[in-house]
């Protein structure tokens, strides 16, 4: 229907902005009537979002027009972000950015690199830097569950950990176990994603490449491609988290620093 | 079991001694210029009420925590100079909680040698349980065991690296009456046949009175009194 209203796109994507919009603000007041007060924030969210995409979008614009190598320093501009943000999984871990953003680079960054070398990602931006945003984005996934993971385990094993180092264990076989659910634990959904591709979920680069007209069994075993090869980034990068993390939580004497409570 | 301190002739050279030893975190003080020695064989208690700093002290004595200042001597030697490891199979530690690890008893036993590429035959196995008076033990799963069972383990498990000294975090806190005493038992006996140096941390006097032959008073982390058991805690 807004399509018969405007012609110009401009316009008819502003006008399908305001009408989504609409549809929040609607929701906005029912919670309002029953003593939920959403406003303020909803408002502010809102705002923030359309300006953030905005802005996402002409970026987007100039980089796609912009020579193969810059998609470099995009990635690894990337890759710093994705470490900050899963930083924020490991509170009170010393060095938890450091050790975020050097297993997401070596994790995720190895992969691209090769697959890009051996041709399974091509070259373009359009191609390199979507692929590698994907593979980046749940390197960070994982990178942040392998953290919270093992701080929860150290923290309430902090006892059982002391024991092993009073009985004589160094540092790093007194908290093997907990390396290991954390990197196991950390996979779960990535091996999970690949379980049940095709059975429960399409994902979206699949859906995409159909609906620019692909071929169906070429966008399958294409989307089978980037998940494997996102489970291989996200492996290595929580393989080198938990091995960075482990020696990071203890001082030089071998004492553990992250404590209940400290 | 008799209430009769272990009154061994100590050498006279100190074992252990501590020099200005003291650890503050985030300005809260929690050992504050503590001073005393042990003598090898000597059973020495550190009294004082809950928050005085006896489990405080007793990490940095393990090396569990850094000293903020002063140190502490073993053999003479400042113990900075020790491997962690080494040091803290020689200064042995049993805590309030026994924390055994999955597995059997014999496996808890066997883990500390393991750490250092050595391990246990049987019949030392079985020589350690019986110090402890859990002899025919070695098979059973942990998850099997009482309160009073476990920290017997735990303390098997601790003598397991031969340390020179015994250092317990409130042994029986955690436990009731009659595993209490089976666990005093044990200490006594391993006191007794050793001739092993101890340093018992107790909120409890009596439980001091008879164990120990000198006792540390702490209060607010300063020792505020330091003499024989009978005097300090009836001073």
């Amino acid at each position: 229907m807004l399509k018969l209203l405007f012609s110009n796109q401009l316009y008819l994507v502003l006008a399908q902005a305001l009408v989504a919009a609409i549809g929040a603000v609607i929701v906005v007041l029912l919670a309002r009537r029953r003593g939920i007060h959403l406003e303020s924030e909803t408002l502010v969210a809102m705002l923030r979002g359309i300006i953030q995409i905005t802005a996402v979008g002409s970026i987007l614009l100039l980089l796609l027009r912009a020579p193969r190598w810059t998609s470099v320093f995009l990635l690894a501009g990337m890759m710093i972000a994705a470490g900050a943000t899963s930083a924020r999984r490991a509170k009170n871990m010393p060095g938890a950015f450091r050790v975020s953003a050097w297993s997401i680079a070596f994790g995720s960054g190895s992969v691209i690199a090769v697959m890009t070398w051996l041709g399974v990602i091509d070259t373009a931006i359009t191609s390199l830097v979507p692929v590698g945003s994907m593979l980046i984005t749940n390197a960070m996934n994982t990178n942040g569950l392998a953290l919270n993971r093992f701080r929860a385990d150290v923290l309430a094993h902090a006892g059982e950990i002391e024991t092993a180092l009073a009985l004589g264990a160094d540092a790093k076989n007194s908290v093997s176990p907990y390396v290991q659910a954390a990197f196991e634990s950390s996979l779960i959904p990535a091996i999970d994603s690949l379980r049940s591709l095709g059975i429960v979920w399409i994902p979206g680069l699949m859906a995409g490449m159909l609906l620019s007209g692909a071929r169906p069994v070429y966008a399958a075993i294409y989307q089978f491609v980037v998940l494997a090869m996102i489970f291989a980034a996200s492996g290595l990068t929580s393989l080198v988290s938990t091995l960075l993390i482990r020696d990071g939580i203890f001082t030089a004497a071998q004492q553990l620093s992250l404590q209940p409570g400290r | 079991m008799d209430n009769i301190p272990v009154t061994r002739s100590p050498n006279p050279d100190p074992i252990l001694r501590t020099e200005h030893l003291g650890r503050v975190v985030n300005e809260k003080i929690l050992v504050d210029d503590v001073n005393f020695e042990v003598r090898s064989g000597e059973v020495l208690a550190i009294v004082g009420p809950s928050g005085a700093g006896k489990s405080s002290l007793l990490r940095l004595l393990n090396r569990l925590d850094e000293p903020t200042s002063g140190t502490v001597y073993l053999e003479g030697t400042d113990y900075r100079e020790i491997a962690p490891r080494e040091l803290r199979r020689k200064l042995g530690m049993v805590n309030q909680r026994p924390y055994l690890f999955p597995g059997t008893v014999a496996q808890n036993l066997q883990f500390g040698p393991l750490q250092r590429g050595e391990s246990l035959s049987k019949d030392s196995v079985e020589g350690l349980l019986s110090q402890v008076g859990l002899k025919g033990y070695g098979s059973r799963n942990v998850a099997n065991l009482s309160g009073g069972e476990a920290q017997r383990v735990s303390v098997a498990r601790t003598l397991a690296n031969s340390p020179l000294i015994l250092l317990l975090d409130e042994p029986t806190s955690a436990l009731d009456e009659t595993s209490k005493r089976e666990v005093e038992a044990s200490i006594q006996t391993v006191v007794r046949d050793q001739g092993l140096t101890c340093i018992l941390v107790t909120h409890d006097t009596a439980q001091a009175a008879r164990l120990a032959a000198r006792a540390l008073v702490l209060e607010s982390g300063r020792v505020v009194r330091n003499g024989p058991i009978n005097e300090v805690l009836h001073a």
